[in-house]
């Protein structure tokens, strides 16, 4: 589904911040992606949610050459990429309903015809209730499961998370991480970024360990 | 927002109630928004200023010049052996029969007496002295007559008469005219300068605090079209609601003047003001130009909103590197 070939990627002419990855990322998988902080995990991400291109090297996404895919394009690929970022970005002026819906509504959809899947999505992240609450009334869990349902109102192929339980404690990191198995058991491939250890222990998953701009995966 | 807020109880069952009406995409208006209308309405309000006074010193000067350029003087001096009268009968007939020429009047005997009085006082024979007589010439603004064969004409039946065409009053007060409406026409370009630059600069300003909402709305994979439609209409609305209360502002300001000046119509500073300024209203140049100033400064806001939205997410795929 996605495929790197020796990535290199450097910022402007500072040093390399990621060196000849290669890896494999195959429908319905699940990983989580790992490394000590400043390891090029966000970087890494980035490149996989088409955020930045190459220095080197050859990405391909749903069999499309990255270098080749047109500004025109991204939109309609990001879309079957969802992503949780690690401070959420969040729509304060909207409520968890509206954050949720905003994939589709951009689309130009008619609020009708997804109002039903929106309000299911909702209550399957375990909000139900929280429907019509701005994000500021939120907590850091109710955050982030509303994050996550943004990146899955459009069913996407794969989710990437960055540090999804970074901010919550461990009982509702434990849910999230149950909510993101049951995510994979439906079809779509995740990637967890995360460095905390006792989160990755919980599962018996593939781990891509990043250290010093290289990549070790250990299947 | 049509409908309040849902409120939830322990059991969800707000979650089986119909949404509101979705909130609109850009957030209401926030302090930079309301900043934003208030530096546009300013700059709005002195910009029709600028333009309406730029306005009333074209006006005035123009009439100015047509007014002093309307008359010449036929001025016949007094020599020994020259018949007066049919001196000033000739060059009357000849002044006449030139194209561009309206009408030749001769300032009679009274009323060449009457212009002297300040200086002569009353009680003197006009015969006596060697008092030049003038007849005056209402020339066609439009097409003025030639004044050299005038004077040639002239000068051949009567070589005691010179024609003064106000040449030079009329030369220095286009240049005076001229000068003025130059220094407007600066100003208005200095201050429409500083409108545009103080717009773009707090159009920026307000969308700064927006980058947010490009940054969500492209990864979750809006069309930088709809992104850049979202805020051009925001915008717009913002730069059309503070550039309609300053061009209303400057408006009042000059059917205000214009008021003042119609009802103080003889008072010594209105004919003050009135002598330099003609009627002090300005016409329908000026109000045209305020109805323009304020759809230029609504979609200079609109315009400057949609480049900044475009150089943004530009800037967010920007960061890409070239494979």
């Amino acid at each position: 589904m996605i495929r790197f070939e020796n990535v290199g990627l450097r910022y402007g002419m500072g040093p390399e911040i990621l060196r000849d990855i290669s890896f494999h990322l195959p429908e319905r998988s699940f990983q989580f992606l790992s490394g000590p902080s400043g390891a090029g995990k966000t970087t890494l991400l980035r490149l996989l949610f088409l955020a930045l291109k190459p220095t080197r090297g050859l990405i391909t996404v749903f069999g499309k050459d990255r270098s080749l895919i047109t500004r025109q394009e991204l939109p309609v690929l990001r879309r079957r990429i969802g992503v949780v970022y690690q401070d959420f970005r969040l729509l304060d002026h909207m409520t968890t309903y509206e954050n949720v819906a905003l994939p589709l509504r951009v689309r130009g959809r008619e609020e009708a015809s997804y109002r039903n899947d929106v309000i299911d999505l909702l209550k399957w992240v375990g909000l139900g209730d929280r429907m019509h609450v701005l994000p500021p009334v939120l907590s850091g869990g109710e955050k982030q499961r509303t994050a996550i349902a943004r990146a899955l109102i459009e069913q996407p192929r794969v989710l990437f998370a960055d540090e999804p339980t970074g901010n919550v404690d461990p009982p509702l990191a434990r849910r999230l991480l149950r909510l993101f198995l049951e995510l994979n058991r439906l079809g779509t491939a995740v990637v967890i970024a995360t460095h905390d250890i006792g989160l990755m222990e919980q599962v018996d998953a593939r781990r891509m360990i990043l250290s010093d701009g290289r990549l070790e995966i250990h299947d | 927002m049509t409908e309040p807020l849902a409120t939830e109880d322990h059991y969800g069952r707000a979650a089986e109630r119909v949404p509101r009406k979705s909130a609109p995409i850009m957030p209401p208006q926030n302090v930079a928004g309301s900043a934003l209308i208030l530096v546009i309405a300013i700059m709005t309000f002195l910009s029709c200023l600028t333009l309406g006074a730029v306005t009333l010193v074209r006006d005035t000067a123009s009439t100015w010049q047509t007014q002093i350029a309307r008359e010449a003087t036929i001025q016949i001096k007094p020599a020994d052996g020259l018949d007066m009268e049919a001196a000033l009968s000739s060059a009357q007939r000849i002044a006449s029969g030139f194209a561009g020429v309206r009408s030749a009047s001769i300032v009679g005997q009274d009323a060449t007496l009457r212009l002297l009085e300040p200086w002569l006082g009353t009680g003197f024979n006009l015969e006596e002295l060697p008092v030049p007589r003038l007849v005056i010439v209402t020339i066609d603004p439009v097409a003025p007559p030639d004044f050299a064969a005038l004077r040639a004409a002239l000068a051949e039946a009567v070589p005691q008469a010179s024609l003064d065409d106000h040449r030079t009053w009329v030369d220095r007060l286009i240049a005076m005219a001229n000068t003025t409406v130059t220094i407007g026409v600066s100003v208005l370009i200095l201050m429409l300068s500083a409108t545009t630059l103080a717009i773009v600069f707090a159009t920026r300003g307000a969308m700064a605090g927006n980058g947010h909402i490009i940054e969500v709305l492209h990864f979750v994979g809006a069309e930088a079209g709809f992104i850049a439609r979202q805020f051009r209409r925001h915008f717009l609305l913002t730069g059309m609601k503070g550039a309609l209360a300053g061009g209303l502002a400057a408006t009042i300001v000059f059917v205000g003047f214009s008021w003042w000046s119609s009802r103080n119509m003889a008072t010594p500073q209105a004919d003050q003001a009135t002598a330099l300024f003609g009627n002090f209203s300005i016409g329908a140049a000026g109000y045209g130009g305020v109805i323009l100033v304020v759809v230029l400064v609504a979609a200079l806001t609109a315009a400057t909103s949609h480049l900044t939205v475009v150089s943004f997410l530009s800037e967010l795929d920007g960061t890409q590197h070239d494979g």
